[in-house]
């Protein structure tokens, strides 16, 4: 009987516990568990704020989960190291356990710089987990003045979260956009305005120097009063358990497309993995739950014997702020189509004959087609897209591959 | 395992299906007050132009991407049906993202729903397929192969 140990109980674990146990029925699953929480959906923490859901309806699988997979759950318990001799990881009690196949699974930490006078600064919060979202909650009142460094997902779910439970939010970025990560400058400008008309006031292009108890001095010469901090500048993949093991790794655990690390029965998945981008063609950590749960599927699947490859990865969000909701996927390289009107951004980018990647700021009904289009590499010679068209259609493919997707088994 | 299957040819574009599929899964029995003057918010839609339309639902596939992408784990396939929970999702939307047969959209409530071939509503079986005139969807077996 295989022994398998999963270290994390995020997403990716889920997904790798489903991938063994759709080959292996018998063996013995454990799942390290740093929280105390079974696993729950991290990107809801801001709909929690928000009041759009609560932690009951927070949790990604059913109550029962663990146990109908026949895995046991260490809960509070963190991983120091890997033996990849002996094949035993090695837990913060002292205790030791034996694998035959190990899935790193342990996700992503906050990035918090070394930001001069951080020590002094009382109320501050990072925003990635439950327990953080809930300390922030019980922290702020209706009168705090809320300073967030990072304009990203993280610090501007954040701010919507928050909104209409707290006097003001600022956000700083030493981007000289929002969302820089995900979206260019034309899209960033106009979900920016669409934030600040929505009460949040932004510092870009501006960081903090130094902090002075509730004071923050900015690179700029202002200054920003606040009572509660929160750091979202970025996140860093935790990747040391692999690399102390000897394990090759860059900003994530290198992995190949079947999820494997360079340690013999060692497998990495989420956000600590660094895996195959194909809209990139190159390897990056694409830190996205659909990826998490993807990747942890195919180690899952790879560890339990089977054979599968996650070779069509790419970067994906669907995300909204106040209303207004974008889609964004793959790279923005090659030759842009634009189709624009009133407060509605269409992007498209085409390289080499294919559809390499889109940003959709409204208009976005049917995207995943779009999207099916850049997983797929299809060549658009043998489509009709019509990038002027305002939304995606079925009628792009010819009819033949119409019959075959919509009258066959998929 | 039977699903949905659509006969292109045979589509009139006439959206019966659209509405028997509203009327379904309203949950009211009067299907004058289901529709009457109301925007209805379908499960199945008709696509096409000029001389070809065909409609489109969910595909229940065998390894359905939605499932593995919802941010909140409110879609799960049970029983060969992929299902959304419709408490459990915050309207974020990644599954249209990510279906590419564009057959997901959002209730009235900016919530997601989907096709569930209506095996837990009143009907049993799916409404579309029973009031298409022409069969240009069926509710039917067929394997991998064909």
């Amino acid at each position: 009987m295989k022994r398998y140990v999963i270290i994390g109980n995020g997403v990716a674990a889920v997904g790798c516990i489903e991938g063994i146990r759709s080959l292996d029925m018998k063996g013995e699953i454990t799942v390290i568990s740093e929280e105390d929480h079974p696993v729950y959906s991290r990107p809801l923490i801001s709909y929690l704020l928000e009041g759009k859901t609560d932690t009951e309806r927070m949790k990604y699988r059913p109550e029962g989960f663990y146990e109908e997979n026949g895995c046991r759950v260490l809960y509070g318990r963190r991983a120091l190291s890997i033996d990849n001799v002996s094949h035993t990881v090695e837990l913060d009690d002292g205790t030791s356990l034996p694998y035959d196949k190990l899935c790193v699974a342990a996700g992503s930490r906050p990035f918090v710089p070394p930001f001069e006078g951080l020590d002094t600064v009382k109320n501050k919060f990072s925003f990635m987990t439950l327990d953080d979202a809930l300390a922030l909650k019980k922290a702020l009142t209706s009168k705090s003045r809320v300073l967030i460094v990072g304009a990203g997902l993280i610090g501007l779910k954040c701010a919507e979260g928050i909104r209409d439970l707290v006097g003001s939010i600022t956000v700083c970025d030493l981007a000289d956009r929002v969302l820089s990560s995900i979206l260019d400058t034309g899209c960033a400008a106009v979900v920016e305005k669409h934030l600040e008309q929505n009460g949040i006031d932004f510092m870009l292009g501006d960081t903090v120097r130094r902090f002075e108890g509730n004071r923050a001095f900015m690179k700029n010469g202002g200054t920003v009063d606040f009572d509660l901090l929160v750091l979202a500048v970025g996140v860093r993949a935790n990747s040391d358990l692999v690399k102390n093991a000897g394990g090759e790794v860059n900003r994530g655990i290198l992995v190949d497309v079947g999820m494997r690390t360079t340690l013999d029965g060692v497998y990495a998945a989420g956000d600590c993995a660094e895996g195959y981008d194909a809209s990139l063609g190159a390897r990056r950590v694409l830190a996205i739950l659909p990826g998490a749960c993807m990747q942890g599927n195919t180690a899952g699947i790879n560890m339990a014997g089977g054979e599968k490859e996650f070779g069509n990865a790419i970067p994906m969000n669907s995300i909204g702020f106040f209303g207004l909701h974008m889609m964004t996927a793959g790279v923005y390289d090659g030759e842009m189509f634009e189709d624009a009107d009133n407060g509605s951004i269409r992007r498209f980018f085409v390289k080499d004959g294919r559809l390499v990647g889109f940003i959709l700021i409204g208009g976005t009904d049917r995207a995943g087609i779009y999207t099916s289009l850049i997983r797929d590499a299809t060549p658009l010679d043998t489509v009709s897209l019509d990038l002027t068209k305002k939304v995606a259609s079925n009628l792009i493919f010819s009819q033949d591959i119409r019959r075959k997707k919509f009258g066959g088994v998929v | 395992m039977k699903r949905v299957y659509v006969n292109e040819e045979w589509c009139l574009g006439c959206h019966l299906c659209e509405y028997n599929c509203a009327y379904a899964n309203s949950g009211i029995r009067d299907m004058v007050a289901a529709l009457k003057d109301k925007k209805i918010f379908p499960r199945i839609h008709v696509e096409g132009e000029d001389r070809i339309t065909f409609a489109v639902s969910c595909r229940h596939c065998t390894d359905p991407i939605c499932v593995k992408s919802c941010i909140a784990g409110a879609i799960s396939k049970r029983d060969g049906v992929v299902r959304i929970d419709r408490n459990k999702c915050v309207g974020c939307l990644t599954c249209v993202l990510v279906c590419p047969y564009g057959a997901l959209a959002p209730g009235e409530d900016g919530i997601m729903q989907k096709c569930e071939l209506c095996l837990d509503n009143a009907c049993g079986a799916p409404a579309c397929v029973a009031g298409c005139p022409n069969r240009a969807i069926v509710y039917e077996e067929r394997s991998a192969a064909e």
